[in-house]
């Protein structure tokens, strides 16, 4: 058999019948998880600025104290799963509720500073597209041993910046090209 | 159980992680690819960052039993009628680089009917809609990495991206596999189908060999008299790279 992994093909535009009409997560932590509670708003922009409609993005991060789920949510309420999964709406957006990940160890010995993992999906992107989201005025982020490998230009596009209208609400814009292109990752 | 993806400081104190393996040059197609029109202005133009796998990576969200209906993995028997169109089973094995099986692991599918056709409002494609056929299923994958759907053989539709573009029969499929970095989103296609040299999505994958993966295989041991052909469609996830241990 042969083992080179299967290639990746556009998740299209009919990705809500199978992935989010009915099967979404906005709740990435229960009310029983312990930590800060944040909600984090998503938009989704392309290449001349216009909102994305189509796209989803699935978020992966770990619990207050730093660790990642193991297994999947018991059905009497497992309070963290770790994992969600939205649609944009027409304005390109999508808003997750969460706790605000604790730090997760990071290679030689380093400790990464608190961070959401993202997927980007959509029409027109052939394969996963993959992010971080950062905390603007965390203090460790100055050590965090991922953002160091970005130019120091490109590594605001990595900073969720909070609403000033709403407290506990920050926002995380996605340019997926152009000027202000966010910093994806190979991984 | 497989070897272990992480492995403690004190016995490798040089990897904290066991990472996966990269991809070799051809076997994905690039972000960027204009003969595929919306990757125009959705494609990145900035090179990625390489980032070696930490914790973050290679663990994932796993999903148990509970998340699995009783008529998810069949496309036919949700709703009171059956649908039109040939029955088919699909059925395939997951496995990693390595073939080990990929077990327990969620399959998410969708697709058109057979007259090619999406129960979606943004289809506005001239094609019926079938009342008994929505076109998504979700399943997992047994202790040895096999799975299997039945459904109906869908269709092939229309879709603007240039003058008489029409995609290949198709079905949606999405894996999550062992970790963050195995996440997986592609198209499972039919033999013999003449549209292949035609659409850019199929031809975005440079390398000829690595299109081929897509194409599923007519299967007669998968085949049921007088019920369904049956089609053989095996995927294979990232494997991880090798460790003094696992030498």
């Amino acid at each position: 058999m042969d083992l080179t992994p299967t290639p990746s093909q556009t998740v299209g535009p009919y990705l809500h019948l199978g992935l989010t009409d009915t099967r979404s997560i906005s709740r990435v932590a229960g009310d029983g998880a312990k930590g800060d509670r944040l909600r984090l708003t998503f938009r989704v922009l392309d290449g001349e600025g216009v909102p994305v409609p189509d796209a989803m993005i699935e978020l992966w991060q770990a619990d207050s104290e730093g660790n990642y789920a193991q297994h999947d949510g018991a059905p009497n309420g497992a309070s963290f799963l770790g994992f969600g999964r939205l649609a944009t709406a027409q304005d390109g957006s999508c808003t997750f509720e969460t706790i605000r990940p604790g730090r997760v160890p990071g290679p030689r010995e380093s400790v990464q500073a608190p961070h959401i993992n993202v997927s980007i999906l959509g029409r027109g992107i052939l394969k996963r597209l993959s992010t971080r989201v950062y905390f603007a005025e965390e203090p460790a982020n100055a050590a965090d041993p991922v953002l160091a490998l970005v130019p120091e230009n490109r590594r605001a596009t990595l900073l969720a910046r909070p609403d000033s209208t709403r407290p506990g609400n920050w926002i995380f814009d996605v340019h997926l090209r152009g000027e202000a292109e966010t910093v994806f990752f190979d991984v | 159980m497989s070897s272990p993806l992480i492995q403690s400081t004190r016995s490798n104190p040089k990897e904290f992680v066991t990472p996966f393996r990269r991809h070799e040059p051809g076997t994905q197609p690039d972000y960027f690819y204009p003969a595929y029109r919306a990757t125009r202005l959705r494609a990145p133009s900035q090179p990625l960052i390489f980032l070696p796998h930490t914790l973050s990576e290679v663990t994932g969200p796993a999903f148990g039993h509970s998340a699995i209906g009783p008529h998810d993995q069949d496309l036919t028997r949700q709703h009171a009628g059956e649908p039109l169109g040939e029955r088919i089973i699909v059925r395939g094995r997951v496995v990693d680089g390595d073939g080990h099986a990929v077990s327990n692991s969620l399959i998410e599918i969708w697709q058109a009917n057979a007259a090619g056709r999406y129960a979606h409002a943004k289809d506005d494609h001239p094609a019926p809609l079938d009342p008994n056929f929505t076109g998504t299923g979700r399943t997992l994958t047994d202790n040895d990495g096999f799975f299997s759907f039945v459904t109906i053989k869908p269709g092939a539709y229309p879709w603007r991206n240039h003058h008489n573009a029409w995609r290949p029969a198709h079905i949606h499929f999405s894996l999550f596999g062992p970790a963050f970095v195995t996440r997986l989103i592609t198209q499972m296609y039919f033999p013999g189908d003449p549209l292949f040299a035609y659409d850019p999505i199929l031809q975005s994958i440079p390398d000829e060999r690595a299109r081929q993966r897509l194409v599923s295989k007519f299967d007669l041991e998968t085949t049921k008299p007088e019920w369904a052909l049956g089609y053989r469609f095996d995927i294979v996830l990232r494997g991880r790279e090798a460790t003094p241990f696992e030498k």
